[in-house]
């Protein structure tokens, strides 16, 4: 996790197409400035973090529905419960599903559990649209990579 | 069975919280309802679930950016309506 990028994403576990369903890792840093200020003495991971976490972890899976093709943004947050505090050092198993894929828009269904126990859970919308620019593509390709997206489950998908 | 547009009228009140005494088969989800397209995508969603289809917006958006539609052929609820039977009709062909 790279707080400072926003990329909370370390790893995809699994991704399955047909399922349409994801799971990633994320390990939140032991030390971060974040946490000098939030809080001073008690430091939490913040909750709009754990969520834009989850809404990179359905990213991954929207665009790999969308076979590369297309980048989603995320639109509307719904439902989102921050059930417990996420501390630094947390290991955390975000898994999300496709809930509805819509005509330029999807929505999804995630979850962030540490050690089996569930954290926090959100509704999410996202419109999605071809890739903006060559560049856009071009991080995402590399993002990818990076964090070992299943290409061949896009050709089983 | 609900008609069509009461269908629709009655997801628009649900999902937007507007009386459902002042959604009729003339007014317009955007310019007479103030549905903004972000909230429009909740009653696609619902729209999508209800009758097994899969509204589509982005053509719809695109025809009307392009000149080649208005808003009011797809979005004045009696023609939504009326493409929403086109569609169903069309998954049972």
């Amino acid at each position: 996790m790279h707080l400072e990028y926003f990329q909370l994403i370390d790893r995809i576990a699994a991704l399955d197409i047909g399922e349409r369903t994801i799971t990633v890792e994320a390990q939140v840093p032991k030390e971060n400035t974040i946490f000098e200020g939030h809080f001073p003495g008690y430091p939490l991971m913040p909750g709009v973090l754990l969520i834009e976490a989850m809404a990179q972890t359905s990213g991954w899976l929207l665009i790999a529905h969308l076979k590369f093709e297309r980048m989603p943004f995320l639109a509307a947050v719904k439902e989102a419960k921050m059930r417990d505090f996420v501390n630094p050092g947390d290991l955390l198993t975000i898994d999300a599903k496709l809930a509805h894929d819509g005509s330029g828009y999807a929505m999804t269904e995630a979850n962030i559990r540490v050690g089996g126990k569930l954290k926090c859970n959100a509704t999410l919308t996202f419109r999605h649209t071809p890739f903006p620019n060559a560049d856009m593509r071009g991080h995402m390709e590399a993002m990818a990579t990076k964090i070992g997206f299943p290409r061949e489950a896009m050709a089983h998908g | 069975m609900a008609s069509t547009f009461d269908q629709v009228a009655t997801i628009i009140a649900e999902t937007c919280d507007i009386p459902r005494d002042t959604i009729t088969p003339e007014s317009h989800a955007i310019d007479d309802l103030g549905i903004d397209s972000l909230d429009f995508l909740d009653i696609a969603f619902a729209i999508d679930k209800a009758f097994g289809i899969k509204l589509p917006l982005e053509k719809w958006t695109q025809e009307v950016n392009d000149g080649k539609a208005t808003t009011e052929q797809y979005f004045v609820l009696k023609n939504l309506s009326a493409r929403i039977d086109e569609l169903v009709a069309a998954k049972g062909a």
